[in-house]
């Protein structure tokens, strides 16, 4: 386990690096104009691209601006020069909604997913598993930015029944902060919760032919007790990689989802930033949000090896 | 088990028929994904008719702003744009078919003709897109299997970074890097509001996604006979790539490759939504979601219609390019499993 665990940390510090390249290049070397133009906005005049120029060392020579660019994102030194604002500290400002979205939506689809693709496996070929079919393929081809805008205006606008405008933080009051985050929270969760079940329910018919649920049949144990304690838990664990991939996808979601109920999180922060063209907080949301994506899945990688002894013993065969 | 009614007859048919044909046949059985396919059809039909509606029956094009005009219904006049900003709503057949479904705010743009031009840019989008992942995947997939060794490293390990990269922050980085500054790449030079600077973003941010699978793929096909067959006849790689391994990846790349434009249209969309996407004077249906987002309390529809022009294109997309890798695949472990009762296969003994 340990061994496993060192060698999954090196391939992520590995990846972190190229990563942080390939930002670099993608703000810096790929386009075609003079950085420092792009980075000033709308609103450039000669004397501020000359000075951000100098700031950010765009005559250096491409490694130093590499350099350049990490040591201000990490120390929190970029400003945008469109907002007049330090974009590490609207970013850290964003965490709380942010956060709150993507952990209440994950809560409630894995909740349901779970739940749902248990009902559909064991009664296979019914009535819910066939609605859960046409959920899932609905939440793989639904625009999320056009749903959450739907559901706004229906269930909020129209007929009151969600309160509209912004996030309230927890420490408010927990009552309305439940309340004005269960839109964009089910907004996401429509889109996966039937993903899951799907992938639940052809894990959990995959492992009611294995021996040991017979094994277990034959024991006498009772029917529920093989669903929940055999077929079930085993079934989950494939689950946990699918969350780790699909965190991922989570981050496209938040930016849509937070842009349409305003919810004045790090998703609202990269809209408003991408409507304004403003360079340097993209780039900081964009390498920031690729950094956490590269850990979180190194952590579930690493969870799922303990998880599962098969895994980290195969790696290691290798 | 059925039992057929002439046993020999039917035997000596599936043994004639290729496997093109029995892939066909299998479709062909599945009604829902017929369905579906059909209404891709319609959907496609819809978008190419865009000029002739916009120059026999709208009589305007998707840019031309009409927002003093007034409409002449039953010798009633009606403002495209009312003094308030409010755009005039559903005319249906009243004007003639001018303003079918409204117009799209201020500047009183005709929305079915935006709608038909919307959706021809969107389905260009996802098709090119799509395309070009498909042969950059191929041809990565097929050197990085083939030769092994140093290539497949260089391939694989250049492909983990940008797998490892949430689809959507790359596309964003880059759409909105390349908007703001045009790209140059040896001869070609793109503005930043070409509708290829979109195209070629999606169309590079899913190569991963198809080049993994397709290289293992290929790494398992390169170990069979007919490929130590062709090396001994004295084939080159190229041969051996193209003739030999090639044929034999068809299903895998049709069915990526159909899954891979319901996926580009999504990007798209999302990112159009965003401001990084498809930039004016052209529109899709991302766009279109966008705009009319800022009118949703007074006209709900200009959200509503676009957007599900969208979900269906890209439903009818996802149920048609499931039943064709059924069809073409039946054993593939790689499903969704959409259809929960026909899946299943027809002899297993329980």
């Amino acid at each position: 386990m340990v061994r496993f665990v060192v060698r999954r940390l090196c391939g992520m510090v590995a990846v972190l690096f190229a990563v942080s390249v390939l930002v670099f290049l993608i703000f810096n070397v790929i386009p075609n104009s003079d950085p420092a133009l792009r980075m000033a906005g709308k609103n450039a005049t000669p004397t501020l691209v000359h000075n951000i120029t100098e700031e950010w060392g765009f005559d250096d020579s491409l490694p130093q601006q590499y350099v350049t660019m990490m040591g201000k994102i990490f120390s929190g030194d970029v400003i945008s020069y469109e907002g007049q604002e330090n974009v590490d500290e609207r970013i850290v400002e964003g965490i709380p909604a942010t956060f709150s979205l993507c952990f209440g939506a994950a809560v409630i689809w894995m909740f349901f997913g779970v739940l749902f693709g248990y009902l559909s496996a064991v009664r296979a070929g019914g009535l819910l598993d066939r609605v859960l079919t046409i959920v899932a393929v609905t939440g793989l081809s639904i625009p999320v930015f056009w749903l959450a805008a739907i559901l706004l205006n229906y269930l909020t606008y129209q007929t009151e029944i969600f309160p509209s405008g912004g996030y309230v933080k927890f420490g408010e009051s927990p009552l309305e902060w439940a309340e004005h985050l269960i839109l964009p929270w089910v907004t996401m969760a429509i889109v996966y919760v039937g993903i899951y079940s799907r992938v639940l329910r052809s894990n959990m018919l995959d492992a009611m032919n294995e021996d040991y649920v017979r094994t277990a049949r034959a024991k006498g144990l009772s029917e529920r007790r093989v669903m929940t304690r055999h077929v079930l838990r085993n079934s989950l664990i494939p689950i946990v990689t699918l969350f780790g991939l699909d965190f991922g996808a989570l981050v496209g979601g938040a930016i849509a989802v937070e842009a349409v109920f305003s919810l004045n999180g790090i998703g609202q922060y990269a809209y408003e930033s991408l409507i304004n063209t403003d360079l340097p907080p993209i780039m900081a949301i964009v390498l920031f949000g690729a950094f956490f994506i590269v850990l979180f899945n190194a952590f579930v990688d690493i969870a799922y090896a303990w998880l599962d002894p098969r895994i980290r013993l195969g790696e290691e065969a290798r | 088990m059925r039992v057929a009614s002439q046993p020999n007859v039917e035997e000596a048919a599936r043994a004639a028929a290729s496997p093109w044909q029995l892939a066909w046949r299998r479709l062909r059985r599945n009604r829902v994904a017929l369905a579906f396919g059909g209404l891709f059809v319609l959907i496609v039909v819809f978008a190419l008719a865009a000029p002739l509606w916009a120059n026999h029956i709208a009589h305007t094009g998707p840019n031309s702003t009409h927002t003093l005009q007034k409409l002449e219904v039953d010798g009633e006049k009606r403002e495209v744009v009312n003094p308030s900003g409010k755009p005039i709503g559903p005319q249906w057949l009243e004007a003639g078919g001018r303003f079918f479904v409204g117009a799209d705010g201020r500047l009183g743009r005709d929305e079915m003709v935006r709608l038909m031009y919307g959706g021809r840019t969107s389905l260009l989008v996802g098709f090119s897109a799509a395309l070009i992942t498909t042969l950059l995947a191929t041809l990565l997939g097929l050197l990085a299997g083939y030769y092994r060794g140093w290539t497949d490293t260089v391939i694989s390990r250049a492909m983990d970074v940008i797998w490892a990269f949430p689809v959507i922050l790359l596309a964003i980085a880059l759409g909105l890097t390349l908007a703001v500054g045009g790209l140059k790449i040896g001869p070609l030079e793109l503005s930043g509001s070409s509708i290829w600077i979109p195209i070629l973003i999606i169309g590079a941010v899913y190569v991963p996604y198809m080049a993994r699978p397709i290289r293992g793929e290929v790494l398992s096909l390169r170990e069979k006979e007919f490929v130590e067959a062709a090396e001994a006849q004295g084939a080159g790689a190229l041969r051996v790539m193209f003739g030999e391994l090639l044929p034999n990846l068809a299903s895998t790349i049709i069915v990526f490759f159909t899954l891979g434009v319901a996926n580009a249209m999504l990007l798209e969309s999302m990112l159009s939504f965003l401001g990084v996407g498809v930039q004016p004077p052209n529109t899709s249906w991302g766009t279109m979601v966008g705009s009319g987002f800022q009118l949703i309390t007074s006209a709900p529809l200009l959200t509503v219609l676009p957007g599900t022009l969208l979900l269906l294109t890209v439903l009818s997309i996802n149920v048609f390019g499931d039943g064709l890798r059924d069809a073409l695949d039946p054993r593939s472990k790689l499903r969704l499993e959409l259809h929960a009762g026909a899946s299943e296969p027809e002899g297993t003994a329980v």
